[in-house]
C-alpha cells in the first residue's frame, strides 16, 4: 500500500510538472496573470508530493519491507536504522528519487521567496524547471521505479554494499546533490533570460545567491566525499582522478567561475552573455555528471551497449537540454546588450581570468575524461588517462591563478593600479618569501617543488588577510576605529577573504601531505613495535568482536611519542557475511591538524597481520581549506545586498550600489 | 542476467560512492612480502606503480589496487627492476605485454595528440579571443564615442542658436 501510494504520488508530481511546465509560459505570451501564477502553486503542490513520494521510499526501507524489490536488493533486517535509511540513497532508484526531491525542492524556494522577482521571469524560470522534473519523473518511472514489487516476498534482504555502510553516505550524496542540481536554478535562469531577451543586474543579484547555495553544498559534498574516501578505503589516499570524481569536480569549476563572474555581472553590468553562457554550461556538467554515472558507460563502454535503456534515456535528456539551450544561447545571445566596458587591468580583468584558468582547468578535466571513450568508440583503441596526467595538466593552471588571486580584491572596478595593489601586497610577499626560505633551509636537499608550492599558498592566505588589514585600516588607524569599520565591511568581502584564504590552506594541506607523508607497511605480531615520524607503536593485541550485521578483527596499538604513552589506536576489519565482503575500518589518530593512520590486511595464519601505517603531516588541512570556502561563501550569502533581492531595477538600488 | 545484475550493482556503487568507485572490497596495496629489500629500488617500483593500470579495476594505478593481477604486475615491475631494468625499460616491458592501456599517463601518439594539445590550446585560445574581443570592443567603444560627441553641423548651429537666445544669468528679464 505505501509503495503503491509512493508511486502514485510520484505520477502525480509528474503530472504537476508537465502543467507547470507548460501553461505559464502560454500565461507570460499572453500576459495572463493568473496562467503565469499557476507555476508557483504548482511548483509548491509538485514538491509536496515528491517529498511524499520519497517519505513513502523511507518508509518502504525504515521497516523491512521485503516485498519491494529495491528494499529486497539493498537492506536487510538487521542492520542499524540509520544505515536502512541512508540506504534509500545508496542504490540506483532511491538516489534518482533523491535526485527529483531536491530539483522540486529547489523549484519550491524559487516559489515561496520569488515573491519580488517580477512575474513573467518567475513564470519562466519555474517553466524551465518544470522541464528539467518532468524528462527525470519519466525516466524515474519508465526506467528506474523504486517501487516494483517481488510477487513471491523473499524473508530476508540482500543487505547494502559494507563500504557504503558508513554515516559518510548519510551526508555526502545529499550534500553533492544539492549542489548539483542546485546550479538547475541558474540554468533555469539563463535559459528565462534568453526566452526573454531581457536581462539586467536585477537578474544578477537574483542568481548569484542560488549559485552561491549550490557550490557551497558541492564545495563541502566534495571535501566530505574526498574525507570518506580517506578514512573508508584504507590506503589514506584523497583524491583519485577517478571519473566519478571528475564529474563533480567539472560543475564545481565552472561553477566557481560562474559565481565570479556573476559578481561582475552584477556590479558592473558586464560579462552578461558569458555568464548566461556558464550558467548553462554549469548545469550541463552536472547532467553529463548524472550521465557518466548512471549510465554505466564508465565501466565500459560495452557495459553500456549491452543495457542501453537507462544510458540511452539519459543521453537523451542530456542531448535535448544542452542541444536546446545552446541552440537557443546561439539563436538569442546576441540580442542582449553587452554592458560596460573595462580596462584589463581591473577588478573585472583579474576576474575574467580567474574565469580563463577556472574554465580551462575545467576542460581539461572534461577531455581527460571524456577522450578515453571517445577515443574507444570511435577507433577502438583503449587508452587509461589517470591521476599522472592529471597532475602534469591541471596542477600546472592553479599557478598564474593563485599568483593573481591575490591580486583580485585589491584591484579597483573599471581601471586598477597593478602597482599599487603589489605594495599593498608586499607584506604577504614577504611572508611567503620567509616561508619559502625556511623551508628551504629546513629540507635541504629536498626537491624545491614544495617550499614553493607552498609560499605560494602563504602568498594566498597571507593576500586575503592583507586585503581585510587594509580595508579595516587594522594597523593605520586606532583600535576602535578599525573595529567600527570592520563592522561596516560587508559580509561578502569578509567571505571574499576567508573564501580566498581556504583556497590557500588546502593547498598547504594537499603539498604537506603528497610531499612528506611517511609509510610504513609490514607484518606484524602481538608485540612488535615499529617507528613512524617520531611516533612508536606497539601491536597490544589482535581481537575478535560481533557487531550487529559483521563480524570483525580489532587490532589495539598503543602509541608512544618520546617514550610517553600518548593513545590506543584500533583499526579493525569487517566481515559482512550476508554479502560475503569485508571493509577496513581505519584507525585515525588527530594531533594538531597532522594525522597517524593505521589501517589492518590479511591476518597471515602465524598469528602475525599485514599493517600500513601512515604519518600524514598538515592532512587535515586539505578538508579545513574547503569548509572554510564553503564557510565564506556561507558569510557573502548572509550579505544585507543579497538578503534584500532585487524587486525591480529600481532607482534606489542604483543608489545602493553606488555607495559601495 | 546474473552479470548485468553485478554491473549494474558496480555501477550504483561507483555513483553513490562518488569518490571510489572501484572499492567494492577493502583495498589493501602493496603487501609487506613484496617490499624489495634495496629501499632505494622500492621507491623507484612504487614511482612506477603509481604510472600503472590496474587492468581490472576502474582506474587505479597497481600501487592502490588489492585485486591479484595489481598483485602480479608489481611483482613483475620489481623483478624487472632487480634485473637491472631503467624504469623507461620497464615501461617499454609492460607497455610490449599488456598494450598502451596499461599507461595511466598515455604517451604523445598520433591518437593522443588531441588529449595532450587541447588543454593548453584551449587556454591559449581562450587567452587570444579574450584579448581580441576586448581590443575590438574598445575600439568600438571610441568609435562610438567619437561619433557621439561629434555634432553635426546642424547640431553645432542650433547650439549657437541656443546659446545665443538663452538669458544670461546676471541680467533678468
Amino acid at each position: 500500500m505505501i509503495a503503491e501510494s509512493g508511486h502514485y504520488a510520484l505520477v502525480l508530481a509528474l503530472a504537476l510538472a508537465l502543467i507547470q511546465s507548460t501553461l505559464p509560459i502560454l500565461g507570460a505570451r499572453w500576459r495572463d496573470f493568473a496562467l503565469m501564477n499557476v507555476a508557483r502553486s504548482a511548483a509548491l503542490a509538485q514538491l509536496l508530493f515528491v517529498a511524499a513520494s520519497f517519505a513513502a521510499l523511507v518508509t518502504l526501507h525504515a521497516t523491512s519491507d521485503f516485498s519491494v524489490v529495491n528494499v529486497f536488493e539493498n537492506s536487510h533486517s538487521l542492520k542499524p536504522m540509520i544505515y536502512k535509511i541512508t540506504g534509500v540513497w545508496g542504490n540506483h532508484e532511491g538516489s534518482m528519487l533523491l535526485w527529483v526531491f531536491i530539483l522540486a525542492l529547489f523549484g519550491g524556494l524559487v516559489a515561496a521567496f520569488g515573491n519580488n522577482l517580477p512575474l513573467s521571469l518567475r513564470a519562466h524560470v519555474l517553466a524551465v524547471q518544470a522541464w528539467i522534473a518532468s524528462a527525470f519523473y519519466l525516466f524515474i518511472l519508465i526506467t528506474s521505479n523504486p517501487f516494483l514489487r517481488i510477487a513471491n516476498p523473499p524473508i530476508e534482504g540482500r543487505d547494502l554494499n559494507p563500504v557504503l555502510q558508513d554515516i559518510g553516505l548519510a551526508v555526502h550524496p545529499p550534500m553533492l546533490y544539492l549542489g548539483y542540481v542546485g546550479f538547475s536554478i541558474s540554468f533555469s535562469f539563463a535559459v528565462a533570460a534568453l526566452i526573454e531577451g531581457r536581462i539586467d543586474a536585477a537578474w544578477a543579484r537574483w542568481v548569484r545567491p542560488w549559485t552561491l547555495v549550490a557550490w557551497i553544498f558541492l564545495t563541502l559534498g566534495i571535501a566530505m566525499g574526498s574525507y570518506w574516501a580517506y578514512y573508508e578505503l584504507g590506503w589514506g589516499g584523497w583524491w583519485f582522478w577517478d571519473p566519478v570524481e571528475n564529474a563533480s569536480l567539472m560543475p564545481w569549476l565552472a561553477g566557481t567561475a560562474l559565481l565570479h563572474s556573476a559578481v561582475v555581472m552584477e556590479k558592473r553590468n558586464a560579462l552578461k552573455i558569458w555568464t548566461i553562457l556558464l550558467s548553462i554550461l554549469t548545469f550541463s556538467l552536472s547532467l553529463l555528471g548524472t550521465f557518466l554515472v548512471r549510465s554505466g558507460v564508465l565501466t565500459s563502454v560495452h557495459a553500456f551497449a549491452t543495457d542501453p535503456t537507462r544510458g540511452v534515456f539519459i543521453l537523451l535528456i542530456l542531448c535535448v537540454f544542452i542541444g536546446g539551450s545552446l541552440t537557443l544561447y546561439a539563436w538569442r545571445a546576441s540580442a542582449l546588450k553587452q554592458g560596460g566596458l573595462f580596462a584589463p587591468i581591473s577588478r573585472e580583468g583579474a576576474l575574467v581570468l580567474n574565469n580563463l584558468f577556472l574554465t580551462t582547468a575545467c576542460a581539461t578535466v572534461f577531455i581527460g575524461t571524456l577522450y578515453p571513450l571517445a577515443l574507444e568508440v570511435l577507433t577502438g583503441d583503449k587508452i587509461s588517462v589517470g591521476a599522472p596526467f592529471f597532475n602534469l595538466t591541471f596542477a600546472p593552471l592553479f599557478v598564474p591563478l593563485l599568483i593573481a588571486l591575490p591580486f583580485g580584491p585589491l584591484l579597483a572596478w573599471k581601471r586598477g593600479d597593478l602597482l599599487g595593489a603589489a605594495q599593498r601586497l608586499s607584506a604577504a610577499g614577504i611572508a611567503a618569501l620567509i616561508a619559502i626560505a625556511v623551508l628551504w633551509a629546513w629540507t635541504r636537499g629536498g626537491s624545491a617543488f614544495a617550499p614553493l608550492a607552498i609560499g605560494l599558498a602563504v602568498f594566498v592566505v597571507a593576500g586575503a588577510l592583507s586585503d581585510l588589514a587594509e580595508r579595516t585600516g587594522v594597523f593605520r588607524m586606532p583600535f576602535g576605529t578599525a573595529m567600527r569599520r570592520s563592522r561596516g565591511l560587508p559580509r561578502s568581502t569578509w567571505g571574499t577573504a576567508f573564501a580566498h584564504a581556504g583556497v590557500g590552506i588546502a593547498l598547504i594541506g594537499i603539498v604537506c601531505e603528497t610531499t612528506w607523508n611517511s609509510e610504513y607497511i609490514g607484518s606484524m605480531k602481538p608485540n612488535d613495535t615499529t617507528e613512524i615520524a617520531g611516533y612508536e607503536l606497539k601491536l597490544a593485541g589482535v581481537t575478535q568482536r560481533q557487531g550487529p550485521n559483521f563480524r570483525e578483527t580489532v587490532a589495539q596499538f598503543a602509541v608512544s611519542l618520546d617514550g610517553k604513552p600518548l593513545s590506543t589506536m584500533m583499526p579493525s576489519k569487517r566481515n559482512f557475511t550476508t554479502r560475503a565482503s569485508s571493509t577496513t575500518e581505519a584507525a585515525l589518530l588527530t594531533r594538531g591538524a597532522s594525522q597517524l593512520y593505521i589501517s589492518l590486511g590479511e591476518a597471515a595464519a602465524d598469528g602475525a597481520i599485514a599493517v600500513r601505517i601512515y604519518h600524514k603531516p598538515l592532512v587535515l588541512l586539505i578538508w579545513f581549506g574547503p569548509v572554510l570556502m564553503a564557510f565564506g561563501g556561507m558569510l557573502s550569502l548572509s550579505d544585507r545586498r543579497l538578503r534584500v533581492g532585487a524587486p525591480k531595477p529600481a532607482k534606489a538600488m542604483r543608489g545602493l550600489q553606488a555607495a559601495e | 542476467m546474473r552479470e548485468r545484475g553485478e554491473v549494474r550493482k558496480l555501477i550504483v556503487i561507483s555513483f553513490v560512492l562518488l569518490m571510489a568507485a572501484f572499492a567494492a572490497s577493502s583495498a589493501y596495496a602493496v603487501q609487506p612480502d613484496e617490499i624489495m629489500s634495496d629501499p632505494a629500488k622500492e621507491s623507484r617500483a612504487r614511482d612506477l606503480s603509481r604510472e600503472l593500470r590496474c587492468m581490472v579495476c576502474q582506474n587505479q594505478s597497481i600501487d592502490d589496487s588489492d585485486a591479484p593481477l595489481a598483485r602480479d604486475l608489481r611483482l613483475l615491475v620489481r623483478e624487472r627492476i632487480a634485473a637491472g631494468d631503467s624504469d623507461a625499460q620497464v615501461i617499454d616491458f609492460l607497455v610490449a605485454r599488456y598494450g598502451e592501456f596499461v599507461l595511466l599517463k598515455p604517451r604523445l601518439e598520433p591518437h593522443t595528440l588531441l588529449l595532450w594539445l587541447l588543454p593548453p590550446l584551449a587556454l591559449v585560445g581562450g587567452g587570444i579571443a579574450l584579448w581580441v574581443h576586448g581590443r575590438r570592443r574598445s575600439r568600438l567603444a571610441a568609435a562610438k564615442d567619437q561619433s557621439t560627441f561629434k555634432l553635426t553641423a546642424e547640431e553645432e548651429a542650433r547650439l549657437e542658436r541656443l546659446i545665443a537666445a538663452e538669458p544670461s544669468p546676471d541680467k533678468p528679464g
